[in-house]
């Protein structure tokens, strides 16, 4: 898959292979912060730049682990790597943008443990991503992420104004959301070719 | 969960936690992720069930066990070290079991590390219990995460292929509901099992309030 084009890669990431959708990736994020849009648009944001950061770490990370024939010690070293990231990203903002920093707030830090950011790592290793690929593949992962979290804000918003019977209420309504969202996507499929 | 104030659990009621009243898929909707990817078959979903028991016993036990020698400033940090050493035990250790398994689960083992049921287990309980009391809870809520990733994996694998561990079930002329084994039908079989479960509390308990709450992946 080495010679799939960056266009591909970016369609691919962001339609038909969208982590939240299809591959079921970062969900917790988006059911817990996908309530209302004004929440949902920077915290797609701050996703992407994390996963951008994280990828470019992991390239770096893996160049140096098979260089020593290290492989064991990859997944433990991409994980710390990820959350200093992280922890570096929170104090840069906190220093340069207080505004930006405050409007994500608690969203920061826990996107460490956001499957997704982990995901971008372990994929573009997997699939053998040159440098750009896998920059390409982080920026449309997080734009996936993105769209996928305001689709899914906008419905919720719309929802708060129907009723619905109390058992169908919360978690089990949202999963047979995201599962007419996710085939919704489905019609996506043969987009980008590559796969 | 242990606060303070509560009365202690015995070994038994401290196993049935995980298992039944605070099932980590039913109940307190954690470590959605890996659930979801990995459900499309009943072997997929026991082995995935598996390996995250392994990784949770492991770790809630060493962390149980250093929850007196580390400080409180690098816990997390800490925690998530041991549960990456752990997950990339299962890793290799499913890779020398079943390449053919190893593949279809793929990166999905190794995201093991950020599934919220471990992290969670050894914030709220492991670092607060001595290792046997720890380890019996991790049993528990590792047992209630297989059952859940199986009633997952079996339904989807019976309604999407008309078969259950590769053996056909319904002869030659079944139709298979194809979308149940896609991602869509990850969602709305866990949907439908939530909304079985909100159902049923709500018939035992008259006004019991539905699982909403932590939702984490």
């Amino acid at each position: 898959m080495a010679e799939a084009s960056l266009g591909q890669i970016f369609l691919a990431t962001v339609l038909t292979n969208n982590f939240v959708l299809a591959m079921f990736l970062g969900l917790c994020p988006f059911l817990g912060v996908s309530g209302k849009l004004n929440t949902a648009a920077p915290m797609g944001a701050a996703t992407t730049f994390v996963m951008l950061v994280a990828s470019l770490c992991a390239y770096g990370l893996n160049w140096l682990v098979t260089t020593f024939h290290l492989e064991f010690l990859r997944l433990i070293s991409y994980i710390v790597v990820i959350a200093s990231a992280v922890q570096l990203v929170e104090m840069v903002l906190k220093k340069y943008s207080p505004a930006l920093f405050r409007a994500l707030g608690i969203y920061l830090p826990l996107i460490t443990t956001n499957c997704a950011v982990l995901g971008v790592a372990l994929f573009q290793t997997a699939r053998d991503y040159s440098f750009l690929q896998a920059v390409v593949f982080a920026v449309g992962g997080g734009v996936g992420f993105t769209l996928a979290l305001v689709l899914m804000a906008g419905l919720r918003e719309r929802l708060h104004l129907a009723s619905v019977p109390d058992t169908v209420q919360g978690t089990a309504l949202a999963l047979m959301l995201a599962g007419l969202l996710s085939l919704a996507f489905m019609g996506f499929a043969g987009l980008g070719a590559g796969e | 969960m242990a606060l303070p104030g509560q009365q202690e659990l015995t070994h038994l009621e401290e196993f049935m936690e995980g298992v039944w009243k605070q099932n980590p898929v039913f109940v307190m909707v954690l470590g959605m992720c890996p659930t979801l990817a990995v459900s499309v078959s009943a072997v997929n979903a026991l082995a995935m069930g598996l390996a995250t028991t392994f990784v949770l016993l492991g770790s809630t036990l060493l962390v149980s066990l250093m929850r007196k020698a580390v400080p409180k400033e690098v816990r997390i940090a800490t925690y998530i070290v041991i549960i990456a050493t752990f997950v990339t035990v299962v890793d290799y250790l499913i890779a020398a079991i079943s390449l053919e398994l190893y593949e279809a689960l793929g990166a999905f083992i190794q995201l093991i590390v950020v599934n919220c049921i471990i992290l969670g287990r050894a914030e709220a309980h492991a670092s607060k219990n001595p290792p046997l009391r720890a380890a019996t809870n991790a049993l528990g809520m590792g047992l209630g995460f297989c059952i859940g990733l199986f009633a997952l994996g079996a339904v989807r694998e019976i309604l999407g292929a008309g078969k259950l561990f590769g053996v056909a079930l319904f002869g030659p002329d079944f139709q298979p509901w194809v979308v149940m084994v896609l991602p869509p039908g990850g969602f709305f079989v866990l949907g439908g099992w939530l909304l079985l479960f909100n159902w049923l509390r709500r018939r035992q308990g008259g006004a019991l309030k539905p699982a909403e709450g932590h939702v984490h992946g």
